[in-house]
C-alpha cells in the first residue's frame, strides 16, 4: 500500500493548452494498492488534469512522440521512461516539442 | 557551426528571426551568450531581432494578441538588442520591389574573410586604444537600445500605428479563402519570408539567422518533398540559402535537436514565448505538415537514428545550377519562393504530369528566341503598345489565375490551387506579377531587334 504522494506537474512548449493553459499543478494523489509510477501517473492525468483532446498528449499508454519527460530536471529515458517510481515531492514536466504546441 | 562556416563577416548586421518558440529563443540566447563571453570566440556582428506577430493569420482575438505581444516586448527588452516588431498584416503595404531579384552578389570568398577579419580587428585595435569601456561602437549599441524601433514603419506615411482593421480583415480573408491546412502553412510561410527579406533590406541587415533545429528541418525535408518542392531541398534546408542574393538566410540550430534545445532552454531559464500557431490543436492528419511531424518523430521513438539519418541527408545536398542555364543568367524565378524555376521543357514529364495541354501551352518560357517573331498571346502584339492598361487587359480577359501560376514553381502552384481566388493575395504580389509580365513583353520585343539587327549585319557583311 503506497501511501498518497504530492507531486509537482508542469507543462510547456504548448502542452499546457490541453491543460486550461495552466502551466503548474501541484496534485495530491491518492494512496494505492500499487507504487505510483509515470504510467499510473499518466492514467490520472488523462483521468483528472487533462481537458481535451487526449490524443494530442496520450498516444497507447505513453505520452505522444514528440514530448519530452523530465522528472526533476533529468531526462525520463534515464530513469526508466514509463516504470520510473514516483517519490514524494517530485517535479515531472512535460515539454511539447511539436510545431504549434 | 557559425566559426566553421566563416559565413558572417565581423562587424556586419544580422537579424535574428524570433518566433518566440524554443528554438529561436534558444538561438537568441546563445548570440546574446557569444556577444558577452571575453574569449576568443567572441561573435563580432552586430545582430538585431524580428518578431513577426501572426496572430491575424491564426484567427486570434485582439485582446489575446495584444497579451501575447506584451509578453514579447518584455522579453525582447530583456535580450537588450535592436529588435523590429512587425505584424503580418503589413504585407499589404510591402512594395512590389520585395519579389524582384536583387542583381548584387552576395559577399564572400575565404580570402575575403580573412581580410574583413584583419581590417575589423584593426579597427577594434584603433578603438581599444581610445578607450574600451567607451567604445564608440559600445555607446552606440546602448543609443539603440534607448530607441528601439518599433513597429518600424515600412511606408512612411502608413502604419505608425497597429495594423488597421481592414488589413487584419484582408488578411483573414485571404487565409479563409485557403481550402487546406497545408496550403495555409505554406502561404504562411512565404509572407512571412518576405516580410522578413523587407525589413532586412530596409535596415541594412545582409545577413538572416531562423532557428530551424536539426529535427525540425528533418521534418522540412521530408514535408518539401511531399509538397512538390524537391528541386529547392538544398535551398530550402541547407546551412545558408543565398537565393535572394543580398540577403542571406543562415541556419545555426541546424546542429541541435529539439531535445537538446528544450533542455537547454529549461536549464538555463531561456525566456520563450508560446503563440498558438496556424495549426495549434489541429489533428494529426490536418497537413502534410502535420503528418510528416507524426511520421518522423513516431519513427525517431523506434529508430533514434531517424531524424540525424535524414538531416545529414540534407547536408549532402548540392546547390547545383540547372544544366540548361548558364552560371552567369540564372533563369526565370519563382513569384513566391524566390527559386529558380523548375519548370521546363527538360523535366515536363515530372512536372506537367497533371497539367492540360493548354496549360503547358502558356508556360512555355516566353522569351524563347525561337518564338521571339510570334508572340504566344495575340492581344499584347509588339508595336500596338504595351501599356499597362493593354496589358492588364490581357491578364483579366485571358485567364487572371493562368497569368499568376506560369510565373510559380512547381510546389507553389500546387498550393496556389488550394486558393479560391487569387484577388485577395496582397497587393505586391498581384503587382510584381504584372510587372514581370510586362518585362517579359519588353524583352521579347528587345531581341526581336536583336535577331533583325544582327541579320542585317550579316547580310551587309555578305554584300
Amino acid at each position: 500500500m503506497a501511501a498518497p504522494l504530492s507531486v509537482e506537474v508542469e507543462f510547456g512548449g504548448g502542452a499546457e493548452l490541453l491543460f486550461d493553459g495552466v502551466k503548474k499543478h501541484q496534485v495530491t494523489l491518492p494512496g494505492q494498492e500499487e507504487p505510483w509510477d509515470i504510467r499510473n501517473l499518466l492514467v490520472w492525468i488523462k483521468k483528472n488534469l487533462l481537458k481535451e483532446r487526449p490524443e494530442l498528449f496520450i498516444q497507447g499508454d505513453s505520452v505522444r512522440p514528440g514530448i519530452l519527460v523530465l522528472i526533476n530536471d533529468a531526462d525520463w529515458e534515464l530513469l526508466g521512461e514509463l516504470d520510473y517510481q514516483l517519490q514524494d515531492q517530485d517535479n515531472v514536466l512535460f515539454i511539447s516539442t511539436l510545431h504549434g504546441g | 557551426m557559425l566559426g566553421k562556416n566563416r559565413l558572417i563577416f565581423p562587424g556586419e548586421k544580422v537579424l535574428l528571426a524570433w518566433s518566440g518558440g524554443p528554438s529561436s529563443s534558444s538561438m537568441v540566447w546563445q548570440v546574446l551568450e557569444g556577444l558577452s563571453r571575453d574569449s576568443a570566440k567572441r561573435l563580432r556582428f552586430v545582430p538585431g531581432i524580428i518578431y513577426v506577430d501572426e496572430g491575424a493569420a491564426c484567427g486570434q482575438s485582439p485582446e489575446n494578441r495584444a497579451k501575447t505581444l506584451a509578453e514579447v516586448k518584455l522579453v525582447l527588452q530583456t535580450a537588450g538588442m535592436p529588435w523590429h516588431l512587425v505584424a503580418l498584416e503589413e504585407v499589404f503595404s510591402l512594395p512590389p520591389s520585395v519579389l524582384q531579384h536583387s542583381t548584387q552578389e552576395p559577399a564572400g570568398t575565404e580570402g575575403a574573410y580573412k581580410a574583413a577579419v584583419d581590417s575589423f580587428l584593426r579597427q577594434q585595435h584603433v578603438l581599444g586604444v581610445e578607450g574600451a569601456e567607451n567604445s564608440p561602437s559600445s555607446v552606440q549599441r546602448e543609443e539603440q537600445l534607448c530607441r528601439p524601433h518599433t513597429r518600424d514603419p515600412l511606408d512612411p506615411q502608413s502604419l505608425a500605428g497597429s495594423p488597421t482593421a481592414a488589413q487584419t480583415a484582408a488578411l483573414a480573408r485571404l487565409f479563409d479563402s485557403v481550402k487546406t491546412l497545408t496550403a495555409k502553412e505554406e502561404l504562411l510561410q512565404t509572407l512571412r519570408t518576405h516580410l522578413i527579406l523587407h525589413v532586412a533590406r530596409a535596415h541594412g541587415y545582409s545577413k538572416v539567422m531562423t532557428g530551424d533545429s536539426c529535427t525540425r528541418l528533418a521534418i522540412k525535408l521530408m514535408t518539401n518533398l511531399a509538397l512538390g518542392r524537391g528541386a529547392f531541398l538544398a535551398w530550402d534546408t541547407g546551412f545558408s540559402d543565398e537565393r535572394h542574393r543580398d540577403v542571406v538566410v543562415v541556419r545555426p540550430m541546424r546542429d541541435y535537436t529539439l531535445k537538446e534545445v528544450a533542455f537547454y532552454n529549461r536549464l538555463f531559464a531561456v525566456p520563450s514565448v508560446f503563440t498558438p500557431a496556424i495549426d495549434t490543436k489541429a489533428p494529426e492528419k490536418a497537413s502534410i505538415h502535420r503528418l510528416m511531424e507524426a511520421f518522423i518523430l513516431r519513427l525517431q521513438t523506434q529508430f533514434p537514428s531517424t531524424v540525424s539519418t535524414v538531416y545529414r541527408t540534407s547536408e549532402k545536398l548540392v546547390k547545383a545550377p540547372r544544366d540548361g542555364h548558364a552560371a552567369g543568367s540564372p533563369g526565370p524565378r519563382c513569384l513566391l519562393c524566390m527559386c529558380t524555376l523548375d519548370i521546363d521543357d527538360a523535366d515536363s514529364a515530372t512536372a506537367f504530369g497533371a497539367q492540360t495541354s493548354s496549360r503547358l501551352s502558356q508556360m512555355q518560357p516566353p522569351t524563347l528566341p525561337a518564338e521571339a517573331g510570334t508572340p504566344t498571346v495575340p492581344c499584347c502584339s509588339p508595336g500596338v503598345g504595351r501599356t499597362q492598361g493593354c496589358c492588364r487587359a490581357t491578364c483579366g480577359r485571358g485567364d487572371p489565375r493562368a497569368c499568376i501560376m506560369e510565373q510559380l514553381c512547381y510546389g507553389c502552384q500546387v498550393n496556389l490551387k488550394d486558393l479560391r481566388s487569387l484577388d485577395s493575395l496582397p497587393p505586391y504580389i498581384l503587382a510584381e506579377a504584372q510587372l514581370r509580365r510586362q518585362r517579359a513583353w519588353v524583352m521579347q520585343e528587345v531581341q526581336e531587334y536583336l535577331i533583325e539587327d544582327s541579320d542585317d549585319e550579316a547580310e551587309t557583311g555578305q554584300s
